[in-house]
This record gives C-alpha cells, structure tokens and sequence, in this order.
C-alpha cells in the first residue's frame, strides 16, 4: 500500500515536469509569466494554507514576510552595480555592497529571514487567539514595511530596488519555469509530508480543539510555532521569487492587500486542502489576467463605459463575499486529489455495463 | 495514587476551591459529585494544570505535580476526558484516536491498544473512517474515552461522561467505566448524575461550594439523607 502511494506520487511529479517541458516550449512569453506567476502564487496559498487552514491561526502577516525573503534576497544577489545605482540619494551600508550570492542560496536564506522574523513575531503574538491574533500579525506586517521605507541605507527606502536579477543562474527567461515550478514541487511534497505526519494530525487538533488537544499532551504553543516558522519560510521564498520575477520591488508593493490576495486564493480554493490552494492559485492568477477586459472601455449596447483600473477586482470581491455567505467549504473543502479517484471511475463505470 | 492536600484555586476574586482533600487509591474509582458551581472541574483542571492553583498540594504516585505544565501530566499517565466530550469533529475516528496517543513512540503498542479500544467500543470500529463530528452523542462519549485510553492512562479523570446524553447511553456509558475498571485502570469520576456515579463508585465524595460536605463509600453515600435530599429526590 505504501509502495503503491510512493510510486503514484513519484509518476505525479513526472507527469508535471513532462508537462512543464511541454509548456515551456509552446508557451508565449506572455503566457508563460502568468503560468510560473500562478506557481508563485501556489507557494504563497500552501504557506497560508498551512497557518491558517491546517492549525487555524488567523494570521494576515504574510506580505511582510514576504517582504522579508523579496529584500534579503535582493540585496544578496544584486551586483555591486546595481547596488551602486539604486543608492543614489544614500549609499548602502558598507558590509552589503560587495555581497553577491548565487539566486538559489539567495532565496534559501531570504527564506530563513523571513522565518527568524516569525519566531520573533510569533513568541509574542502566538498566545493571542483569533481577532486578535489577526490584528496583531497584520500590524507586525505593517511595521515591517514602514521600517523598511524608512531603512534609507539598508533597503533603499520608498524607492525600491530595481534591476533585480532574473531567477535562475543564467540570463535565459525560459529557466524561471523550472526554479519557481521544481520550488513549487518541493512545497507541495513537504507540505503533504508535514500534513500527514505526527505533527500535522496536531495542527489539526489544534484547529478543532485547543483544550482537546492541550488534554493530549499536545504543546500548543510549540505547534503554533513551529507551523508559524514554517510557512513564514515558504512565504519568504515566495516572496523572493516573486521580486525576482518582476525585477522590481518596493515597500508599497508588500501593502497587505497582498495578503488578501492570498487568502482569497485560500478561502476560494477551500481552508484547509494543498490541492484546492493549487487549482485556486491557478485560476485567480489567470482569471485576472482575463478579466483585465472589465478595467478597459467597454461598449454594451448603446451605453459606454469608460474604464476604471481595478474594476476587475470588484469581481473577486464579490466572488469571495458569495463563498463566505453560501459556500463556506469553497472548491475543495479539507479534499485532497488522490489517485484513488481514478481508480474509482473506470471500477463504477465497469461495473454499470455488467449489471 | 493521587492525594490532593488543602488545594486551593482562586479565579480572579473568586474562590472556587476552599482547600480541599482528595484521595484515589489505585485500582478504584473514586467519585466526586455536586451541583453545578460546587467547584469539581477546576479541582479536575488544576490536576491538569489547567487551572493555576493558588494553594496546597497534589501529589501523583508520591511526587508533587501542582501547577506543572499540561504536556507533562500525560507523559505521566494523568489523562482527562474533557468535559462536554470535545472530540476533534472535523478529523477521522481514528485520526481522533492516533492524536490520543500523541506522546508515545511504539507503534507495536500503539496498535494493540488501539485493537482493545476497538474490542472495547465495536460501535467506534464500524465508523473508523467517519468524521468524529458526524457521529452521535453517545458514540462521541465513547470516542472520548478510548482517545482517553488510548494514551495509556495511569489515573484516568472523567468530566461529566453523562452530559447531556439519553438515559439509556448513560447507563451504556456507566458499563463501560466498570468494565475499563475492571481492566485495572484507576478512575476519578466526576458526575452531576449522583446516582449513577455512586452505583459505580468505591468511594465517593461531595462538593459543595467549594469544600468537600461529605465523603464515604459509595453505597454508604447512597443512603444517606442528606444525599438523598439534595441530589437523588427525597423519599417518598
């Protein structure tokens, strides 16, 4: 049975990478940016999922660690050039300006920044519960951005960095698909790893029951942490990636409107399911490209619209009200893929014909 | 096996326990009853170490375990099922039953006791993949205590297994204290359901307002008048 599930999953990630050979290859530029921008964004939604879906910490922290692994690395991985150009109202702070890492330990430690934030966040904040846990996590974000506008020397303040280097270790575009793509590979098999181990029947635990669980011999504080760390991480490296990705970041860009852009990723795709994050990062990504129709001049009838920027986003507004109000479990649920679904089909379909 | 000693809790102004003493012998179930407020969940929390203690002593098997953190006291084998059942509602039967056996380590263990919590409780086999949440009352009672049992228990605590269940699952549930007691198992029972607590019990207690009123064996304590009066309906 085990072997059975090991060999699934190994044939699952084939079929992805053959996929991606694929998709890399007949992909216009264009749509290739808004396919490896939904695998950013899967990172984000697993990272998400797993503090507020899995142990159900209502936390709405995740844009300033995510500003934390954009920064870190950044400022890793950027030339003495660059560096010397973007630092021109205040020169960099000295120790910096030589640094230059290869992208992908750039990403690693901007990852482990983001998460050394968490726990200094977290200890604090991790023994508060619901409203106010959200509330402090969304200001603790809010601070990391406002130091960061004001950290002249050390992140370029309200300008931002610009010329960030392109993911990956050559020049060539078509390599970002496989960093940001293989990192999405890897998060899912952790996430799933984590989820069905010891710890990950805790968190759940923990979402249901707090008392319940405390009862067990269950830390919570601990636990807490520890999935607080771990998706400050993912979050970090998604963080990164995404700056990257767009060569360009500022203070303003980690306001926490992105991190309601996540949660509607989350709560559209289900609280509490890696594969529902999966799908729904995916659509969100790609519907907000085709709804960019609704911001431009539109003609119906004989009544004319001028268009308003942002007018698209009032469609997922409404979207995420309509889940709230009536369908609570969005796409998924607590549902995983699995290929026993499969399996199920051709055996009922088989057994339809004999009878 | 568990001596409490002038143990005193205070919530805030209020003081709910006025230093109680407590004592369960091993291999007994001893009963603690009262009405609603008389103080016998914070005596079960601050076991725990739920409830801070604000004065005397609990000792555990000769070593004093007052006001030491949760985690600890189920690694040495006090283990509580909570009052109002809280049974993981969204998660497996049987994930519910894993999670009670969190802080072991041998699988080999783990699964022969998981076998007699199913010998136990044949209804809980027939449902192991069901969501706890979709199972009734009754059931959830019982999926409270195997999870409970499941941790390997020294001293195994109850909170109000009776609440709010049918007549008849009260009297299934009260079969199933006796015959884990008759495995061995040591039980501190706490009850509104006087009757039914005293029936099983070896030794019983009454809390009343914070301070113990009476104490005696079971079936001592279910003749006496004042019992009688306040809990069991009075003659007629």
């Amino acid at each position: 049975m085990k072997r059975e599930k090991v060999i699934q999953s190994l044939i699952s990630i084939a079929a992805v990478i053959i996929l991606l050979v694929i998709l890399n290859k007949v992909l216009t530029p264009f749509q290739a940016r808004i396919f490896n921008l939904g695998g950013i964004y899967i990172i984000l939604a697993i990272s998400m999922n797993l503090i507020n879906g899995f142990v159900g910490l209502f936390s709405l922290g995740h844009a300033g660690f995510m500003a934390v692994g954009a920064y870190t690395s950044a400022l890793l991985t950027m030339s003495r050039e660059a560096k010397e150009m973007n630092f021109f109202l205040e020169p960099i702070v000295p120790w910096l300006l030589d640094v230059q890492l290869p992208f992908p330990i750039a990403i690693i430690i901007g990852g482990l920044m983001a998460a050394l934030a968490a726990a200094l966040i977290g200890a604090p904040v991790l023994r508060l519960n619901d409203d106010y846990l959200a509330i402090a996590t969304l200001g603790f974000s809010e601070i990391i951005r406002v130091i960061f506008t004001n950290t002249q020397s050390l992140t370029n303040g309200a300008l931002g960095l610009k010329g960030l280097p392109y993911i990956g270790v050559t020049d060539s575009p078509k390599e970002a698909i496989w960093w940001i793509w293989g990192l999405v590979i890897i998060t899912i098999v952790f996430m799933v790893l984590l989820i069905n181990s010891t710890y990950g029947r805790a968190f759940k635990a923990i979402r249901e029951d707090e008392i319940a669980a405390e009862a067990m011999g269950i830390n919570l504080f601990k636990h807490k942490m520890m999935a607080f760390i771990i998706g400050s991480f993912f979050a970090g490296i998604g963080g990164a990636l995404l700056g990257h990705y767009m060569n360009t970041i500022d203070p303003l860009l980690f306001r926490y409107l992105l991190t309601f852009n996540i949660i509607l990723i989350v709560v559209l795709g289900g609280i509490g399911s890696i594969t529902s994050s999966v799908i729904s990062a995916i659509v969100v990504t790609i519907a907000q490209e085709l709804l960019r129709v609704l911001d431009g001049k539109m003609q119906i009838g004989s009544l004319i619209i001028n268009g308003v920027p942002g007018t698209r986003m009032v469609v997922f507004s409404a979207l995420l009200m309509l889940v709230i109000l009536f369908y609570q479990r969005g796409l998924m649920g607590t549902n995983e893929f699995s290929w026993s679904w499969f399996k199920k089909l051709p055996f009922k379909t088989k057994k339809a014909k004999i009878s | 096996m568990l001596t409490i000693n002038n143990l005193s809790v205070h919530y805030g102004g209020i003081h709910a326990l006025k230093g109680i003493n407590l004592e369960v012998p091993q291999n007994k179930i001893v009963t603690l009853i009262g009405a609603n407020g008389a103080g016998k969940s914070s005596t079960l929390k601050s076991i725990m170490g739920l409830a801070k203690a604000s004065g005397g002593s609990i000792k555990f098997n000769g070593e004093d375990i007052v006001n030491k953190p949760t985690t600890n006291m189920v690694s040495k084998g006090l283990v509580l099922v909570p009052e109002g059942r809280r049974v993981f509602s969204n998660l497996t039967v049987e994930e519910n039953l894993f999670l009670g056996a969190y802080l072991r380590k041998n699988k080999e263990e783990i699964t022969k006791d998981l076998n007699w919590v199913y010998e136990l409780f044949p209804r809980l086999k027939e449902r192991v993949w069901q969501k706890a949440g979709t199972l009734s009352g009754g059931e959830q009672q019982m999926l409270a205590v195997g999870r409970a049992l499941m941790s390997k228990p020294k001293l195994l605590m109850m909170d109000e297994p009776s609440l709010g269940l049918a007549p008849l699952i009260v009297k299934d549930i009260f079969g199933i204290i006796k015959e884990i007691h008759r495995n061995g198992m040591t039980i501190l029972l706490i009850e509104q359901n006087a009757k039914a607590a005293l029936e099983v019990a070896d030794y019983g207690y009454v809390l009343e307002t914070g301070s113990i009123t009476l104490e005696g064996p079971g079936k001592e304590l279910m003749v006496n008048d004042e019992v009688q009066k306040a809990y069991l309906g009075e003659h007629k």
